[in-house]
C-alpha cells in the first residue's frame, strides 16, 4: 500500500518509493527514509495535499507524491 | 576572515544572521552562478569578519543548483570557519546534516537554536556531552533575542585563527571499508572536497562530482558501482540509502544521549492548526486574514497619503509661482519635487506596512499554511501548491518571487510560476491599486482589483498549462510549528526591502520625472505618447499616459508618480474619469513585468522565455483592461 491509501493517525512504517533517484533524495532529505514512522495528521479539501507527521517533522506531500511512498501499517 | 552560515530550513538562520547584520546586508552571487547570498560585516573581538548567509539546504548532496554552490563554497579557500545552525527542537534532523559537515573536516561551530523555545516545550539538551561527542564547540543560542551570538562568533574566530578543523564519526565497518577502497582510488584526484568525503559523496551518487572525478580517473565508474552493489549485498541498501541511513541513525543515537524532554503538553499552537488548516474554517480564516492584511494597509497608507499629496501639490503650486511660469529650471525642480514627494506620499505609507505586515505572515510560518490550503486551486492553474511561495512572495516584490521560482523542480513549473507570479502586484504596483483606484474610487475596488487579478491569473494558468502538459512529481514542503515573530527580525527584513527603495528606486523617480519635466518642456513626449497610442485610443485614456507607461516599464511606481506629472496633478480625479482611473490601474497592474523583474526572469530561465512573459503579459493586460472599461463604463459615470 501506499501513503494514499492509509488513514488519518494510523501509525505507519515506511518500506521505499515509487520512481527515480532524484524524487528519492528528495524524500530522503526530508525524513522519509525506509524504516521511518509516518502518520496522515491532515488531507487538505477538494482533493488536496496530505499533512504527514515524519520523523518528528510535519511534512506537506501532494497526492501524486504520497502514491510513491510505500508504507505498512504498524500493529 | 570569513564565515558561512549552514543549516536547514526554518532552522533559524537567517533570523541570526539578520540579527547580526541589520541594515548592513548586502546580496551577491556565487560566482558563474544565479545563485546568491547574503553577507554582512561583523565585528568580532575587534576584527571585521565577512558573514556570509547560504541558502537553506538539508543536505550537501548536489540535487539542485543551490545544494551544489553551498557545498563547493564550504570547501573553498574563502571561508575560514563554518557555523552551522540546528533548532533544539528537532536536533536529530538538525544532525543529520552537521554529520555531513564534519565528514568536510572544516572548522566547526554548533550552534543550538531556539533554546527558549525548546524550554517552553520541556527539551533539555546536554550542550556539553553533545560538544564531546561531535568533538566541536556547541554553543546555545536564542537567535530572535540575539542571545549567545556573541559567544558563537568569539568562538568561531578562534578555532578559525587556529585552523582547528572538525573530525569525521565513525560508520559502520562495512561503509568504512568501502570509503577507504574508493578513497585509494581517488587518491591522485585534486577537487576541493576532501578524499573521504568525496567518497561518500560519490557512493551516494552525486551525479556532478561522479562526472568530475570520472575525468581524472578512468573507470572510476565502474569501480563506485562495484562498491554499491558489495553494500547492497551485505546490508540489503541501495548505497545512497545506506549513507543517509547511518547520518540518520547516527544522528539519533546521538540525540537520545544528549536531549531529554521532561513534559509534553500540547498548547494553544498545537491546535492553531485544528482551525487554521480546518476544511472549511481554514479558508475562512485565510480570507479574513489576508483581507484584515490589505484593509489594514490601505487605511494606514491613506491616513498618511492625504496630507502628504495636499501638501506636495500645494509646494508644487508655489514653487511654480515663485519661479514664475514656463522657463525651463521651475519645470526641472518642480519635476525632482513630484518625483521625491511621490515616494515620499504615495509609496512608502503603504510600502512600509504591506512589508511589515508580510514578514509577520512569513516570520508567524503561515505562508506553507497558505499553500496546503491553495494546493488544489493551483492545481487548476497547472502548478502545485509550493508555487503559492513565489506567489504570496511576489506581493512583496517580482524579483523575489522569480527567484524563488527555483524550489520547483521542473523547468516547466519555474516557467509558469514565473510567469504568472509576475502578473501579482508588486508593492510598486499596489501603491498604484491603493494611491489611485482605491484612493479615488473607494477601497471596495482595491480589494475588486486584487479579486480580479487572482481570477485572470487562474485563467492564463490554465490557458498556457494547457499548451505545456504537466509533468511535475508535485508538492513537497515542510511545515515549520508556529512561532512569535520578533519586532526586530520583521523590522530588519522589511526595513532591507525598504532601503532598497529608497537607494534604488526613489533616486530613478525624481531623475525619471525630471526627464519627463524636459520632454514636455521640449513637447518630446508626444512622440513617446505615440508608442502606447495603440493601447490608450483603445483604452480611452488621454494620450500623455503613453509616457508614464514606458517609463513603468522601468520601475512600476514611474507609472503612478509620471503620471500626475504629464497630467499635470496629483490630484487624479481633476484629470482623468473614474472608468479611466480604473481601465489605467488594471492595465498597469497585468502589462509588462519591470525591468529588474524581466532581468531576474533572463537569468533564470533565459531570453526566450522573457520574451515570451513580456508579450504574454502584455497581451493579457489589454483583454483585461478593455473588458473591464466595457463592463464598467456604463456602471461609473
Amino acid at each position: 500500500m501506499t501513503i494514499l491509501d492509509a488513514k488519518n493517525d494510523t501509525w505507519l512504517r515506511i518500506i521505499g518509493f515509487h520512481g527515480g533517484r532524484g524524487m528519492a533524495r528528495n524524500f530522503m532529505q526530508l525524513g522519509f527514509l525506509p524504516g521511518n514512522t509516518a502518520r496522515i495528521l491532515r488531507m487538505a479539501p477538494f482533493h488536496g495535499p496530505l499533512l504527514v507527521e515524519v520523523d518528528g517533522r510535519e511534512i506537506v506531500i501532494g497526492r501524486s507524491i504520497a502514491g510513491k511512498i510505500i508504507v505498512e501499517e504498524l500493529a | 576572515m570569513r564565515f558561512a552560515l549552514v543549516g536547514q530550513p526554518n532552522c533559524g538562520k537567517s533570523t541570526l544572521f539578520n540579527q547580526v547584520a541589520g541594515y548592513k546586508a548586502a546580496t551577491g552571487n556565487f560566482s558563474g552562478t544565479t545563485v546568491t547570498f547574503t553577507e554582512t560585516k561583523v565585528h568580532v573581538l575587534g576584527k571585521v569578519i565577512e558573514l556570509v548567509d547560504l541558502p537553506g539546504t538539508y543536505s550537501l548532496l548536489g540535487t539542485n543548483p543551490a545544494e551544489r554552490v553551498v557545498l563547493d563554497y564550504l570547501v573553498s579557500n574563502e571561508v575560514d570557519a563554518i557555523i552551522n545552525v540546528v533548532d533544539a527542537t528537532h536536533l536529530a534532523q538538525g544532525l543529520t546534516l552537521t554529520l555531513e559537515l564534519l565528514e568536510l573536516k572544516r572548522p566547526l561551530v554548533l550552534a543550538v537554536n531556539m533554546m527558549d523555545e525548546a524550554a517552553r516545550q520541556g527539551i533539555h539538551i546536554d550542550g556539553q556531552a553533545l560538544g564531546q561527542m561531535l568533538q566541536i564547540p556547541v554553543l546555545p543560542i536564542i537567535a530572535t533575542k540575539g542571545q549567545g551570538v556573541r559567544v558563537v562568533f568569539s568562538t568561531a574566530y578562534n578555532i578559525a585563527k587556529d585552523h582547528i578543523d572538525a573530525k569525521r564519526q565513525t560508520y559502520s565497518s562495512e561503509l568504512e571499508e568501502q570509503i577507504a577502497h574508493i578513497q585509494q582510488l581517488i587518491a591522485s584526484v585534486r577537487l576541493p572536497v576532501g578524499g573521504e568525503a568525496l567518497a561518500l559523496k560519490l557512493l551516494e551518487g552525486d551525479p556532478a562530482l561522479t562526472e568530475q572525478v570520472g575525468r581524472q580517473v578512468a573507470g572510476i565508474e565502474y569501480e563506485i558501482q562495484r562498491s554499491v552493489d558489495t553494500l547492497c549485498h551485505i546490508t540489503g541498501r541501495q548505497a545512497m540509502w545506506l549513507v543517509s541511513k547511518e547520518r540518520h541513525d547516527l544522528a539519533l543515537a546521538i540525540c537520545a544521549k544528549v536531549f531529554k524532554r521532561t513534559d509534553q503538553r500540547p498548547g494553544l499552537r498545537e491546535r492553531l492548526d485544528d482551525y487554521l488548516l480546518h476544511p472549511f474554517f481554514g479558508y475562512v480564516f485565510l480570507v479574513a486574514i489576508l483581507f484584515l492584511f490589505f484593509w489594514s494597509v490601505n487605511k494606514i497608507g491613506g491616513v498618511i497619503e492625504t496630507p502628504l499629496v495636499q501638501f506636495s501639490d500645494y509646494l508644487d503650486t508655489r514653487l511654480l509661482t515663485a519661479l514664475a511660469g514656463k522657463n525651463l529650471l521651475a519645470q526641472i525642480l518642480s519635476g525632482a519635487l513630484q518625483g521625491f514627494m511621490g515616494g515620499l506620499s504615495i509609496v512608502l505609507p503603504y510600502l512600509v506596512p504591506f512589508l511589515i505586515g508580510l514578514g509577520l505572515l512569513e516570520d508567524v510560518g503561515y505562508l506553507p499554511r497558505i499553500a496546503f490550503l491553495m494546493d488544489s486551486l493551483m492545481h487548476r492553474m497547472g502548478l502545485h501548491g509550493k508555487a503559492v511561495v513565489p506567489f504570496i512572495l511576489g506581493y512583496g516584490c517580482n524579483v523575489t518571487s522569480i527567484m524563488s521560482a527555483r524550489i520547483m523542480e521542473e523547468k516547466r513549473d519555474r516557467f509558469l510560476s514565473a510567469l504568472l507570479s509576475s502578473m501579482v502586484p508588486c508593492s510598486a504596483r499596489m501603491a498604484i491599486i491603493f494611491g489611485l483606484a482605491a484612493y479615488y474610487l473607494g477601497p471596495a475596488y482595491g480589494v475588486g482589483i486584487y479579486f480580479l487579478n487572482i481570477v485572470v491569473i487562474a485563467l492564463t494558468g490554465r490557458v498556457i498549462s494547457h499548451f505545456l502538459p504537466d509533468d511535475s512529481p508535485g508538492l513537497i514542503l515542510e511545515m515549520p510549528v508556529y512561532r512569535f515573530p520578533t519586532l526586530r527580525t520583521v523590522t530588519a527584513k522589511a526595513w532591507l526591502r525598504i532601503r532598497e527603495f529608497i537607494v534604488e528606486a526613489w533616486p530613478l523617480l525624481i531623475v525619471g520625472s525630471i526627464i519627463l519635466a524636459v520632454m514636455n518642456y521640449f513637447h518630446l513626449s508626444q512622440i513617446t505618447d505615440v508608442i502606447f497610442r495603440p493601447v490608450t485610443w483603445l483604452l480611452d485614456l488621454p494620450s500623455q499616459v503613453g509616457t508614464p507607461l514606458i517609463f513603468g516599464i522601468l520601475r512600476k511606481e514611474l507609472s503612478l508618480i509620471m503620471l500626475g506629472q504629464a497630467l499635470g496633478s496629483m490630484d487624479f480625479s481633476q484629470v482623468l474619469s473614474k472608468v479611466q482611473m480604473l481601465s489605467y490601474t488594471i492595465f498597469v497592474v497585468f502589462y509588462i513585468p519591470c525591468l529588474a523583474t524581466l532581468i531576474a526572469i533572463r537569468k533564470e530561465l533565459g531570453t526566450k522565455s522573457m520574451l515570451a512573459i513580456t508579450g504574454i503579459t502584455f497581451l493579457v493586460a489589454v483583454i483585461t483592461a478593455l473588458a473591464v472599461r466595457m463592463v464598467a463604463a456604463p456602471l461609473l459615470v
